[in-house]
């Protein structure tokens, strides 16, 4: 009595097909590799034949491959690279970062203030500083216009030093002196021939060359001569305009100033005039009138006081932060380890239960309504069956805003359901209901939304259930209700399954339909996510947001595994 | 068995029982039928004949549109199909796939809420019963179809009906297994008891699995009889055309006496037959030959058989049988079967030869 | 180590620098694209502008952009992508000077890219100070102001005049309509908790200033339907859905005038606000030199009138004004519609840009967390 189809081979006993495998075995053990009809291995040979066709398959699959890689993948990680990247403040503060290495707390010194305002300037030159003030006022609210007022004032500091060289010599003044101080003769040589070429030829469109420091310099004046690179080339660059023409930044005069005083014996260095000149400026320094770069910063705004602005300073210099993410869950970075947010900005951690509340509750609306239409639909003769399917799908055809706008007209205070149960008499025009802009307006917008994406695998999957199967439960004994539950229900569940899944993470992104009608309590993270993306522009915490429900989707999707099993799910 | 056909000792019963879906044609006529309890009964007939709709009704998934259907003496055309208490067992075996075999034969003990005690012994019992006593964790897809259509045997049986429907049961196995497993529902049916009404459009399943056999064809039943019957005395051409291989020779009555007739086929020749649904001279009819009754070789033929010269067209050689289509009476499709004898001789195509029968074989049906 | 250099040579090398940032001529591009804030106010620039433009220059073809709402942030992108799509960009003053400082938006000398008054002022004098930004091509003058029903059985025939009326429930009830950000809300709120006109700025400055408006706009809070587009108040005044909504004049003008609801304007403490363009940073030559050109033509006094014509936005040029004639279709005098309009002028918010471009940030964090709790 043996079924000898799909049994196992204990119960259909040996078969012409095991033995011959069997036999295969043995031989194999017994005489090494099996060789094809050429005399090469076996499995060579078989991988050969297999290799173009898999270079094949994956020829064929390569567009979308690459497609999916650049428009999918790549957005991907690009997101989550950007919810802890963090260099614009190492970038943009390099000195500051260094000098705040072993800051602990509290007002820091002089020379952490002059880091500061050598790279304030700088940036404020380059028009970075506004990005990084709004990028540690996502931090700390104020920085950023600390950061815009300070840098409009920068640009005087050190021009009580400018003053005093100018007083001195006027050819402090001139920006050849500096040339001649800190140019490479090389430079100064190609400059000139690029000068004179411009000049003979009106069509002449090359950008002067680029400039650079003498050999040496750098060690003489350790100071000056990298903030009077950074100025060249910001020059050059930026305004494309030339160092031999430009004045350099009071900032320069304050640099060229400490240099002087470290070193008095820097115009020994030089000969010519330049020496002579530096000679009598080492001499003169020391009898400058002194400022104070502190002072000036307080001056500026006494919020370079405050210590929480060092702090964000200090815990955002790393080049990589955990800060977007502690903002996601209402946490901050602080120089004291991480804290909780004030109490009237956390929002989010209310924002992610109100998205995953809600998205359930529209999830349980969408079977709600959509489970019986499916079994209608998988239950009626094709014809009429899709009939009913346009009419499922039609609200897929209308624009998603003219939706939203006609749940507007429906559901608002002078809307048609209102007027319509003022009519009958069910509510008093004093008390009209409010269904819109509030959770039940974005639920209701958005089941109507996502109501296809339940029903279309609910029906796809009903349609594969046989009629027999609920027949048989009846023939065994069951009632209709008990045959629906015990047995249609289960075989349903993988297109529950493939509905909820699709309903609930379409649920948890939409961010337009909450948005015009959720009101203030219906709004959804994603409304967050896209608030920061473009108006706030704060694409870090954005990315990071973003990234966590990517990961909370992900674990949900694990649950489900889990609990029902990915198998049991049909998309049709 | 007995193939009493009283009604008082009936135990499924239709009387004039019609069905329509679409209230303009009827797709069971006219339907009477009785069966005693312990009486293995087959549906055959072509698709749509009527015997799935008659099957379904006797259920409870359709309802008649007339006439009355009784189990047991009660009439169930109102009771829904989970309270008629009858076993069934689907062609493509309706297993759930989401209960193991355990679970899919507790499943009708509990809706009857019998214990679990009780339950367990009666679904081992069903499961040795098929043979499948090591399969009870299994799923149905880790089954292979024979495993799976015993077990939805177990099913049916599992809750002790007196009643079992199957509807073609067998039809997706392959020829082997369906023969090992006719033998075996037969021989459970019969240990067991069980009244079952079994539905297929293999006249060979009927045949040999049946007490009695009811052949449909256009919503009525042609024929109930036992098997033997059947297919020795076919009542009308359709069934003699249905069960088995027939030759059929037509032609006109031109005389009647007793039980013989003499028939003219349509080429002129004239020949002996007995008169089964023919009643007067001059009607057209279906003359019906088995093929294995007819003789090829003259010396075998006996006394007083019928003789007609024939043209062999095919000789095709089948191991234990020699199958020859013939050219008789002007008709190309005339089939002879033959022993596959020592003495037996092959012939050879284009060959001239002298075939025969007994009157008594050769009936004279309906045209 | 010796570095030896006259200064003479270094001098020599100067002058010669001098001369070399030669003028050229250069091509001008054929497509242009515009981005503006979509609506009735894009049609009056495609009518003022874009098609006299077009008809003397046949071959250029603009493409419209509706994305202004968005300019800060797309703008930001484009540049992080490197490859700027836009040409001339409408913007509201306030995102003009944040562009400018992040250098986002190309400063411009108002006196070389604008053409002069028909009397031969400069276009700096004409423009006056309400070029806010060296980046910022003033256009027009618009404010920020309420409309109210006319019908509201409740107000029992009262009809707020006053800002503070926008804080009353009491005499007020219904729902109101405010912009979802903090921008004027925040002065409101603080001009009718009793802060002068004057030190409104100062006081929002300091932490207990922002909670005080915060506080303040929770009392009105669960009555408030907060819009995001110009074009909600409109549509929810004339729905009867709020009795009293902030949105810009010339949105409540049509509103009133061209669609005639039971509307009224309360001009009292509006808040004037410039909008006008910006020129990315980073075009090509061939762009830059058509969008000059353009500019050249579409902020001259006439252009500016025309715009009148068809939105009661106040031109941004002193020598525009006189020139604001008919509304193009009803026919009626534009100028008692303009929030520049004496009448209209009587008690007007000074909205500081300025302070605005600093504390943004601060305040649109905190805001919408206010909102969203």
């Amino acid at each position: 009595m043996t079924d000898a189809t799909t049994g196992p081979d204990h119960v259909t006993g040996p078969t012409p097909d095991n033995a011959m495998r069997d036999a295969d075995r043995a031989q194999a053990q017994a005489s090494g590799p099996v060789l094809a009809a050429d005399g090469k291995p076996l499995k060579r040979s078989l991988n050969r034949a297999l290799r173009a066709q898999k270079l094949r398959a994956l020829a064929l699959i390569a567009p979308l491959l690459i497609f999916i890689l650049v428009t999918f993948i790549a957005p991907i990680a690009d997101m989550l690279f950007r919810s802890v990247e963090n260099e614009i403040v190492a970038e943009t503060l390099p000195r500051t970062v260094i000098a705040l290495e072993d800051y602990t707390g509290g007002v820091p010194d002089e020379p952490v203030y002059e880091a500061l305002g050598k790279d304030l300037t700088i940036a404020a030159e380059l028009k970075e500083h506004t990005r990084l003030g709004s990028r540690l006022n996502y931090e700390t609210t104020g920085i950023s216009s600390l950061f815009r007022r300070t840098g409009r004032d920068v640009d005087d500091l050190g021009e009580t030093y400018t003053d005093q060289f100018e007083d001195l010599n006027e050819a402090w003044e001139e920006p050849s002196t500096f040339v001649a101080l800190f140019a490479d003769p090389t430079w100064i040589e190609e400059q000139q021939e690029w000068a004179a070429q411009a000049e003979a030829d009106r069509d002449f469109n090359e950008p002067e060359p680029r400039f650079y420091l003498a050999d040496g310099v750098e060690e003489v004046f350790p100071e000056t001569a990298p903030m009077y690179e950074r100025f060249a080339q910001v020059i050059q660059t930026e305004d494309e305009d030339s160092p031999t023409e430009e004045e350099p930044w009071n900032i320069v005069y304050l640099t060229l100033y400490q240099d002087l005083m470290a070193n008095p014996d820097i115009a020994d260095a030089y000969d010519g005039e330049v020496a002579t000149l530096l000679s009598n400026a080492a001499d003169a320094v020391q009898g400058f009138e002194t400022m104070n770069v502190k002072e000036f910063f307080l001056e500026s705004d006494e919020d370079w006081a405050d210590p929480e602005v060092w702090g964000t300073i200090k815990a955002f210099s790393p080049e990589y932060t955990s800060g977007y993410f502690l903002a996601s869950a209402d946490l901050q970075l602080t120089p004291n380890g991480i804290e909780r947010q004030d109490e009237d900005q956390r929002i989010y951690g209310l924002l992610f239960q109100r998205t995953l509340f809600m998205s359930m509750v529209i999830m349980f609306s969408c079977i709600l309504l959509g489970y019986p239409i499916a079994y209608l639909l998988s239950n009626l003769p094709l014809r009429t069956s899709n009939i009913l399917l346009i009419l499922v799908l039609l609200p897929f055809w209308t624009s998603l805003l003219v939706r939203t706008s006609s749940w507007k007209v429906l559901l608002q205070q002078q809307g048609v359901i209102n007027d319509i149960l003022v009519w009958i008499g069910l509510v008093s025009d004093g008390n009209r209901l409010v269904m819109i802009n509030n959770q039940f307006g974005t639920i209701v917008a958005m089941t109507h939304i996502l109501l296809p994406f339940m029903i279309l695998p609910l029906y796809s999957v009903m349609k594969t259930i046989p009629p027999s199967y609920v027949r048989a439960a009846k023939s065994l004994g069951a009632s209709n209700w008990t045959a629906f539950w015990r047995v249609y229900f289960p075989q349903s569940v993988p297109g529950i399954g493939a509905g909820c899944i699709l309903v609930f993470i379409l649920a948890i992104g939409y961010y337009i339909t909450p948005e015009l009608v959720g009101g203030t309590t219906g709004t959804f993270i994603s409304n967050r996510i896209a608030y920061h993306i473009s108006t706030s522009l704060n694409w870090g915490l954005a990315a990071a947001l973003g990234s966590i429900l990517l990961a909370v989707v992900l674990v949900l999707y694990w649950l489900y595994d889990k609990i029902v099993g990915i198998d049991n799910v049909s998309l049709g | 068995m007995v193939a009493a056909t009283d009604t008082a000792t009936a135990f499924v019963e239709f009387d004039r029982v019609q069905k329509s879906y679409d209230g303009e044609t009827l797709v069971v006529k006219d339907l009477n039928l009785s069966m005693p309890k312990g009486e293995f009964l087959t549906m055959l007939g072509p698709s749509g004949s009527g015997k799935t709709t008659c099957l379904m009704m006797l259920a409870g998934f359709e309802t008649a549109t007339h006439g009355e259907i009784r189990l047991d003496g009660k009439e169930i055309n109102n009771i829904p199909p989970h309270k008629r208490g009858i076993g069934m067992v689907f062609q493509n075996y309706a297993l759930f796939p989401h209960m193991s075999v355990a679970e899919n034969l507790a499943f009708p003990l509990e809706v009857r809420k019998i214990g679990k005690s009780d339950r367990e012994a009666k679904i081992k019992r069903a499961l040795d019963m098929v043979q499948m006593g090591d399969f009870a964790g299994r799923r149905p897809a880790q089954l292979s179809g024979g495993q799976q259509q015993r077990i939805a045997l177990a099913r049916a049986l599992v809750f002790e009906p007196e009643l079992v429907l199957m509807d073609e049961p067998l039809g997706a196995l392959d020829k082997q297994l369906r023969e090992t497993l006719q033998f075996e529902i037969t021989k459970l049916a019969h240990d067991l008891g069980i009244t079952v009404v079994y539905v297929t459009h293999d006249q060979t399943e009927a045949l040999t699995m049946s007490d009695r056999v009811a052949v449909f064809d256009d919503g009525r039943i042609q024929q109930l009889a036992k098997p033997d019957t059947l297919y020795e005395a076919p009542e009308n051409s359709f069934v003699a055309q249905f069960i088995g291989e027939n030759n059929t020779l037509e032609g006109t009555v031109q005389n009647i006496q007793g039980d013989r007739c003499e028939v003219r086929l349509d080429d002129g020749e004239v020949i002996d037959a007995k008169p089964v649904n023919v009643s007067s001279v001059g009607e057209r009819t279906k003359v019906s030959i088995r093929p294995e009754r007819v003789e090829t070789n003259r010396d075998r033929l006996q006394e007083g058989a019928h003789t007609l010269k024939a043209e062999v067209l095919e000789f095709i050689y089948m191991g234990d049988i020699f199958r020859t289509r013939l050219r008789v009476a002007g008709k190309d499709d005339f089939i002879v079967k033959t022993r596959n004898a020592p003495d037996q001789a092959r012939l050879q195509p284009g060959q001239q030869v002298e075939i025969g029968w007994l009157p008594e074989d050769c009936r004279a049906l309906d045209a | 180590m010796k570095i030896t250099k006259t200064l003479m040579a270094t001098t020599a090398l100067t002058l010669a620098a001098g001369l070399a940032g030669a003028e050229e001529h250069v091509e001008m591009a054929d497509d242009m694209t515009i981005v503006s804030w979509g609506g009735a106010y894009q049609d009056s620039q495609r009518k003022a502008y874009a098609e006299p433009y077009m008809e003397q220059n046949p071959e250029v073809s603009v493409t419209w952009d509706e994305s202004s709402n968005e300019a800060v942030a797309k703008l930001r992108a484009m540049n992080e992508a490197g490859n700027i799509t836009w040409d001339l960009v409408d913007v509201v003053a306030s995102d003009a000077i944040r562009l400018c400082d992040e250098g986002l938006a190309m400063e411009y000398d108002p006196d070389e890219l604008l053409a002069p008054a028909p009397d031969g002022t400069e276009a700096e004098d004409d423009f006056g100070d309400l070029i806010v930004s060296d980046c910022f091509i003033p256009q027009i003058v618009y404010s920020t102001t309420f409309g109210y029903r006319t019908d509201v059985e409740e107000w029992e025939g009262r009809e707020p005049d006053d800002i503070c009326d926008v804080f009353d429930l009491e005499n007020f009830p219904g729902q109101r309509s405010l912009e979802k950000r903090p921008i004027n809300n925040m002065e409101w709120a603080l001009l009718c908790d009793g802060v002068p006109k004057e030190e409104v700025y100062d006081v929002l400055e300091t932490e207990e200033g922002q909670d005080r408006a915060f506080a303040k706009l929770d009392t009105i809070k669960d009555q408030t339907v907060w819009w995001s587009a110009g074009a909600d108040t409109p549509q929810l005044l004339a729905d009867g859905e709020v009795v009293l909504g902030s949105t810009y004049n010339g949105r409540l003008f049509s509103l009133i005038v061209e669609q005639d609801q039971p509307v009224e304007m309360l001009w009292d403490a509006q808040v004037f606000d410039l909008d006008g363009w910006i020129i990315p940073e980073g075009l090509s030559d061939e762009r830059l030199a058509r969008v000059k050109d353009f500019i050249y033509f579409a902020t001259d006094t006439q252009r500016l009138a025309d715009q009148a014509k068809y939105i009661s936005y106040g031109p941004a040029r002193q020598s525009s004004a006189p020139l604001v004639g008919m509304h193009e279709e009803l026919g009626i005098e534009m100028a008692p519609h303009m929030p520049t309009d004496p009448g209209n002028a009587t008690n007007t918010f000074l909205y500081n840009y300025e302070w605005w471009a600093d504390y943004r940030d601060d305040l649109d964090a905190q805001f919408q967390a206010w909102l969203a709790q």
